[in-house]
């Protein structure tokens, strides 16, 4: 038997009334992966080997083979991704429930803060206040937070100075805030991680990777499009590659908005 | 006196580009020997093990005392230019659209006479030096030379020929983010390269020395990631026809034998970067440097290989290192097989550990960047196609010439 809201879902897609924003970088060879110091295991960057493209080694198709990592381009957090959430149950992106996959989103916009301060942190007063414009950020849901760190490309995208990364990201306090205080299901970022360029040196270190984990919560990452997001109402599908065992994937994010919604 | 070269001019795109042709290039596995001699620049001939007679050219018998023993020997190359001829026409399709062309007898110090190509400052009956050299079939000949260096003596056409030097060539340095390719860049923009293309990979990743990079002479940066078949596509098709000497500079030096290393990763990077890095490189530039390989005064010259002398005998306190490196010195060879139809020599240049971080804990003695660079700009000049390059290197070398077997049980001690 057929669901009248879900016909009416799609209905309302393919008539535009309900819009669906990408917010997915390419996979291509360029795109910057985080970077360890180099006597560390790396981050492999997406790479493309042409199987055959109509010719002698496959005539009538064109097929590549690509490799990467786990953590490459616009990808998804598990939770055993960090030593905190290791010991966690369903914490690969191969037994994670299908249902977490689709979830609202809170879009906390910094961009102002971020264009000023390339190192500057999300505070819970920061939080605070959104929820006083926005109201109270619901359970099980992502909270996004929008830089328009996206926007940038290259050099000034990753920000690699000699003391390391510099990008916006939350502090410590407000990732527990959103944990323990909020419920949430996952933090997303436009940045190279969920976390600050600098976070190395926070307390502790990696705090969005260290707490979201560790309570078994999900990271999105090198998201784009986020300025076409409103505050609240965007529902959002991130759904991981099912690999055995696996610590995040690669993904198609996608963000499902009710036309005339204005962004933040 | 040599009349020097004139900066070649653009090429007019209306002519069409000479086919590479090669000189007469078959040899006796005898004969080999003095290949073998030329490759390295050294200067050998067989002396016979029991009469002493130094013997040209290379036979199986001694001509004097009938002896089968004829090692090879380093001999003096001091002699007196007998006659000389100009050759003005020929039916040899590769030295037709060379005329003319000089050639000598030589009368050797140390005994033979051998007929020889002149160095065009050179007139009959005064002292040469002689060399063994390759030509563009790979082959070994003998080249005549001033006894004293002479003005712009480089720039003669028929030395030119047999080497790769990169005054008016152009040249890509694969690798600039490593100090071996920073060095080679200056010493290539010294040494009259009209242009140095410098590839870096990741542009978006700051790297020690880039600033002073950018400021030498006639370099270009121009994006290049090895690991990327895609990006060695792009740069080969932009730059391509107009790269004459290709060096490969990338490196990934870690420690660590088969065991010792845990999981692959690493060992997937260094095949990667280095092996098959090398092999992307032969596949997006190898077809056009070998049809450019009579392209005029800055034809295609060469394709420089560094590689550590591990390559020859396994390190195993580097050994999955030593083990990817034997890998890009076996496709060296398969290369050097293929480029040798465009006349384009593949020089493979061996070395000992680097004085740089990823060999901080090996004790001296250690390769400055800057004196490998130097000692390839001048293979280069010379037109080598084997050179080893520091003390570690030419001992690695003599220990396996001597016993393979003592060497793998000495460097795994």
């Amino acid at each position: 038997m057929s669901s009248p809201d879900l016909i009416a879902f799609a209905g309302a897609i393919a008539r535009g009334r309900i819009e669906v924003i990408d917010l997915t970088h390419t996979l291509t060879p360029e795109f910057p992966t985080i970077v360890m110091p180099p006597e560390l295991g790396q981050c492999a960057p997406f790479r493309m080997e042409e199987v055959s493209r109509y010719d002698e080694r496959g005539p009538a198709w064109y097929w590549n083979n690509i490799s990467m990592g786990e953590h490459t381009g616009t990808h998804f957090d598990a939770p055993i991704h960090w030593i905190s959430g290791k010991d966690l149950p369903s914490s690969s992106v191969d037994t994670i429930p299908a249902a977490d996959f689709i979830a609202a989103a809170a879009v906390i916009d910094i961009s102002a803060q971020s264009a000023a301060n390339p190192d500057y942190e999300l505070t819970v007063a920061d939080v605070e206040g959104w929820e006083g414009r926005h109201g109270r950020i619901p359970p099980r849901s992502w909270v996004l937070l929008r830089t328009d760190w996206s926007k940038r490309s290259g050099r000034d995208y990753v920000n690699m100075r000699e003391d390391g990364q510099h990008s916006p990201g939350p502090g410590p306090e407000v990732v527990r805030f959103l944990v323990e205080e909020r419920d949430v299901l996952g933090f997303g970022t436009e940045t190279i991680g969920t976390d600050a360029g600098q976070a190395f040196h926070f307390n502790p270190p990696y705090p969005a990777h260290y707490y979201m984990h560790g309570k078994g919560r999900y990271g999105l990452q090198c998201l784009a499009n986020l300025d076409l997001l409103p505050p609240t109402g965007a529902v959002i599908l991130a759904a991981p590659l099912k690999i055995r065992k696996g610590s995040g994937s690669p993904l198609r994010v996608l963000a499902l908005v009710q036309r005339g919604e204005k962004p933040a | 006196m040599t009349e020097p070269l004139a900066r070649p001019k653009r090429k007019n795109p209306l002519k069409k580009t000479r086919v590479p042709m090669l000189p007469q290039g078959t040899r006796s596995r005898t004969a080999l020997g003095l290949t073998a001699s030329a490759a390295e620049g050294r200067f050998r001939l067989q002396v016979c093990g029991d009469c002493a007679m130094v013997v040209y050219p290379p036979r199986d018998a001694c001509p004097r005392c009938l002896s089968p023993r004829l090692p090879y020997q380093d001999v003096a190359n001091g002699g007196t230019l007998l006659a000389e001829t100009t050759i003005r026409t020929s039916t040899d399709v590769y030295f037709r659209e060379r005329m003319p062309w000089r050639i000598g007898t030589v009368a050797l110090d140390c005994g033979p006479s051998v007929v020889a190509h002149l160095h065009g400052d050179l007139r009959e009956g005064e002292r040469v030096r002689l060399q063994f050299k390759l030509d563009k079939s790979g082959q070994a000949i003998a080249m005549a030379l001033p006894t004293a260096d002479t003005p712009n003596m480089a720039d003669d056409p028929q030395w030119r020929e047999l080497t790769s030097d990169p005054k008016y060539r152009r040249v890509l340095i694969t690798d600039g983010r490593t100090a071996v390719g920073q060095a080679l860049a200056k010493s290539l923009s010294e040494a009259g390269a009209s242009v140095v293309f410098v590839g870096i990979a990741d542009p978006w990743k700051p790297f020690p020395g880039e600033e002073c990079l950018r400021k030498i002479e006639r370099v270009e940066i121009v994006a290049l990631d090895l690991t990327d078949t895609t990006s060695v596509n792009e740069c080969a098709g932009e730059y391509a026809a107009r790269v004459d000497i290709l060096i490969n500079t990338a490196e990934h030096v870690r420690t660590g034998g088969i065991i010792e290393r845990k999981g692959l990763t690493i060992a997937r990077e260094e095949l990667e970067i280095r092996y098959l890095g090398l092999m992307r490189l032969a596949q997006a530039f190898g077809p056009v440097l070998r049809a450019r390989g009579a392209d005029g005064i800055n034809s295609a010259a060469a394709f420089v290989n560094l590689l550590s002398v591990y390559a020859l005998s396994n390190w195993p306190a580097y050994g999955a290192f030593s083990a990817t490196e034997a890998a890009c010195l076996s496709a060296a060879q398969s290369l050097r097989a293929e480029l040798r139809h465009g006349g384009v020599r593949v020089l493979n240049v061996f070395f000992g550990p680097l004085e740089t971080e990823w060999y901080q804990t090996v004790p001296p003695p250690k390769v400055p960047p800057a004196t490998l660079a130097r000692e390839v700009v001048r293979a280069l000049q010379q037109g080598l196609e084997d050179l080893f390059v520091g003390d570690v290197a030419d001992d690695i070398r003599a220990r396996l010439a001597v016993s393979p077997k003592a060497l793998e049980r000495e460097l795994g001690s």
